[in-house]
């Protein structure tokens, strides 16, 4: 993985000291809270219902054991003993005390961390395939081109006041597990018929009030281009992005309004300016970046496990990954235990997951943007070893991809926006389903809940969603039916008329029933789905 | 807006300016005024305006003036830098919500003038403009990026 040379500690460094000064000059009440929330929030300190709130960054959601420790050290220190991962691939801790904000950014600066650019109308932390570098099927490893671009984004003097938040993902396989195509930009590197790899540029999708699939605007983007062309796309965005109204201001809504020709066009043609202007850095620095992404020394050993054990076996099919050497696979641990938070790890869990990293994946850990952590190249041989560790620790659920596997956002429990709870919810669906023994027999199934119209955890994109909305004053929740984040990106439909909180459970597992009556053979929820329609769910749920 | 504003801000307002030559004392009209008189050497760019209109003019010009009527807008960001690819040498002045936490950034775009609606600490300006011991990104100034650095 990237390891910082002088220079990018010194950034780091540097906006440690800055941060310091301004939390100080807040403390002391030389500036106002309001002079205060855009500084504190482009260092990723959110001020939530009962505390501070701090994200910090991990890019391309890839970390190292000695970060992973340092992560749950903090938990222990500044806070109360865990911390959240999320859907951008980063860390969160809910419980955060202005005065201390410095010395925890210090100690997250002592390894190559940082909350930089967390928050904020900037370009947010660069997601990335969480199987990068392991998976089978990718084309390349996708990380050395979100380097290069965080490098390029990390306090970006023109785009640093951008009309709204703005995120970019990276990926390298057909396969999309990045959710790409609801980026603010979505690259994809590929190779064209000379046998040249560049980037395809997707841009103007999102979530939001406002989901958008973001349409492809160049096939093919040479690899000596990429940040000029980023720049182009910036550029346009921030000289004619909305900034009237905050719920239009993303870049999805430009491209929309404009339409994806015009829009292009005007992108092509501040490319063009651009590229007499010497942005690009050097196809030497990208050189630079591609050995630390290098594969490690992986040694032949065992293709198969033995699974006679069943508990093992079902979490060697659920919960592992086809790996580009045949001896190893990528192992998920799961953050969704049965009736657990979905994406919340106490330190002791850090711990542990760090050292397994060490023992058991070169030192090397990733962050899923579904909230799960990956330990991309373990040994087949020390599979069992691993799992029975993992389920000594609570850490061994095997329900990757299923029902159980929740992506939920904070909701009421912490957010200042949220309308509806999401947590307890994701809490009851996993405990009713695993209760009942249907988890298995649904196979692939991915539920995600938002408690509110800003769409944090992805409900658009769930084979099925639930949105929290507030109807007057009591908690409601839409249901939405046929939403995909993969290479089939869809966005769901609302099903109709929203239930409470009993009645959206039942609503949950009425759906899945149609599914399990109607489903024919190999067919996962969603495709089920889509042969069907809306219609026998919707007589379902209403008649 | 006060009628002061609508005429640019005068040199006594400025707080900062890195240039030698002497500072232009002459109202600043607006984009469309600058677009139509052939003699006018100072105009003022508002949020929603074009700087690529100005092109045609930048030889005459001496001053221009960016308003930052917040300091969220983010618009003149991309103006001083558009002005200054295309070869735009006169003074280019930062003026209205212009914070201590943004004046790095925007002697990064090519400003070399403040005039902030409310003064800066003058402490605290200079620790602003020398925060970041290096950059990662070329732009309208003279720093070289650490890629640069890095490949020299």
């Amino acid at each position: 993985m990237y390891l910082y040379d002088s220079y990018d500690q010194a950034m780091v460094d540097a906006r440690v000291e800055e941060f310091r000064d301004q939390a100080q000059r807040r403390l002391e009440g030389r500036i106002t809270e309001e002079q205060f929330r855009p500084l504190r929030l482009m260092n990723g300190l959110y001020l939530q219902l009962h505390a501070y709130m701090l994200r910090v960054a991990i890019p391309y959601g890839t970390l190292n054991s000695r970060q992973m420790h340092m992560l749950a050290d903090i938990a222990d220190k500044y806070d109360r003993g865990y911390g959240h991962f999320t859907t951008r691939q980063n860390i969160q801790y809910n419980w955060i005390k202005l005065e201390e904000t410095a010395d925890l950014l210090a100690d997250l600066a002592s390894v190559e961390m940082h909350a930089i650019q967390t928050s904020g109308n900037c370009i947010r932390n660069i997601s990335s395939d969480h199987f990068a570098g392991a998976a089978a099927d990718e084309l390349v490893d996708p990380r050395p081109y979100a380097e290069l671009l965080r490098q390029w984004s990390s306090f970006h003097p023109e785009f640093s006041f951008l009309p709204r938040k703005f995120k970019i993902a990276v990926i390298a396989s057909d396969t999309d597990r990045a959710a790409m195509r609801l980026h603010d930009i979505g690259i994809q590197i590929v190779k064209n018929d000379a046998g040249e790899l560049g980037a395809a540029f997707y841009v103007g999708g999102g979530m939001g009030r406002t989901p958008m699939i973001a349409p492809m605007i160049r096939e093919f983007v040479p690899l000596d281009q990429l940040v000029t062309y980023s720049e182009a796309c910036l550029r346009v965005y921030n000289r004619y992005g909305r900034r009237d109204n905050k719920y239009k201001a993303r870049i999805k809504i430009l491209v929309h309004e404009l339409g994806k020709n015009e829009y292009t066009r005007q992108v092509e043609e501040e490319f063009k300016h651009l590229l007499d202007q010497g942005v690009e850095p050097p196809l030497a620095e990208l050189e630079r970046l591609k050995p630390f992404f290098a594969d490690p020394d992986f040694v032949d050993g065992p293709k198969t496990a033995d699974r006679s054990d069943p508990d093992f076996a079902l979490w060697v099919e659920r919960n592992t990954h086809r790996h580009k050497h045949d001896s190893y696979v990528s192992a998920v641990i799961s953050l969704k235990p049965v009736a657990g938070i979905p994406g919340d790890a106490s330190s002791e869990q850090m711990h542990l997951m760090a050292d397994l990293a060490k023992a058991y994946s070169f030192d090397e850990m990733r962050v899923m943007h579904t909230q799960n952590v990956v330990l991309p190249h373990v040994r087949i041989a020390d599979l069992h070893a691993l799992w029975t560790k993992l389920e000594a620790a609570g850490l061994g659920s095997p329900n990757l991809d299923t029902i159980e596997d929740i992506i939920a956002c904070p909701g009421l429990d912490y957010c200042s926006l949220a309308n509806a709870r999401s947590i307890p919810l994701a809490q009851r669906i996993s405990t009713r389903f695993a209760e009942k023994g249907k988890t298995e027999q649904l196979g692939e199934l991915k539920l995600k809940i938002s408690g509110c119209i800003n769409a944090c955890g992805h409900h658009h994109a769930g084979h099925i969603g639930i949105l929290g909305v507030d109807k007057k004053g009591t908690e409601n929740y839409q249901l939405l039916l046929g939403g995909s984040e993969a290479e089939d990106t869809a966005l769901g439909k609302i099903t109709g008329r929203g239930f409470d909180e009993d009645g959206v459970i039942d609503a949950i597992e009425t759906v899945t029933d149609i599914y399990l009556d109607k489903r024919e053979d190999g067919e996962r929820f969603l495709d089920t789905y889509r042969r069907i329609g809306m219609d026998p769910f919707k007589e379902a749920l209403y008649d | 807006m006060t009628e002061q504003q609508d005429w640019g801000t005068s040199p006594d307002q400025v707080q900062f300016r890195f240039r030698d030559d002497e500072i232009a004392d002459v109202p600043a009209v607006t984009v469309d005024s600058c677009c139509d008189q052939t003699n006018a050497t100072a105009v003022r760019i508002e949020p929603g305006d074009d700087a690529r209109e100005l092109l045609p003019f930048l030889d005459r010009l001496q001053l221009v003036e960016v308003n930052f009527p917040a300091y969220t807008d983010g618009r003149g960001y991309s103006a001083a830098r558009v002005l200054r690819e295309a070869g735009y040498t006169g003074e280019l002045r930062a003026v209205g919500d212009v914070l201590v936490d943004q004046i790095g950034f925007m002697r990064r775009c090519g400003f070399d003038a403040f005039a902030p609606d409310k003064p800066i600490n003058e402490d605290d300006a200079k620790t602003a403009f020398a925060r970041w011991p290096e950059v990662y990104q070329s732009a309208a100034d003279t720093r070289k990026p650490i890629w640069d650095l890095r490949h020299e």
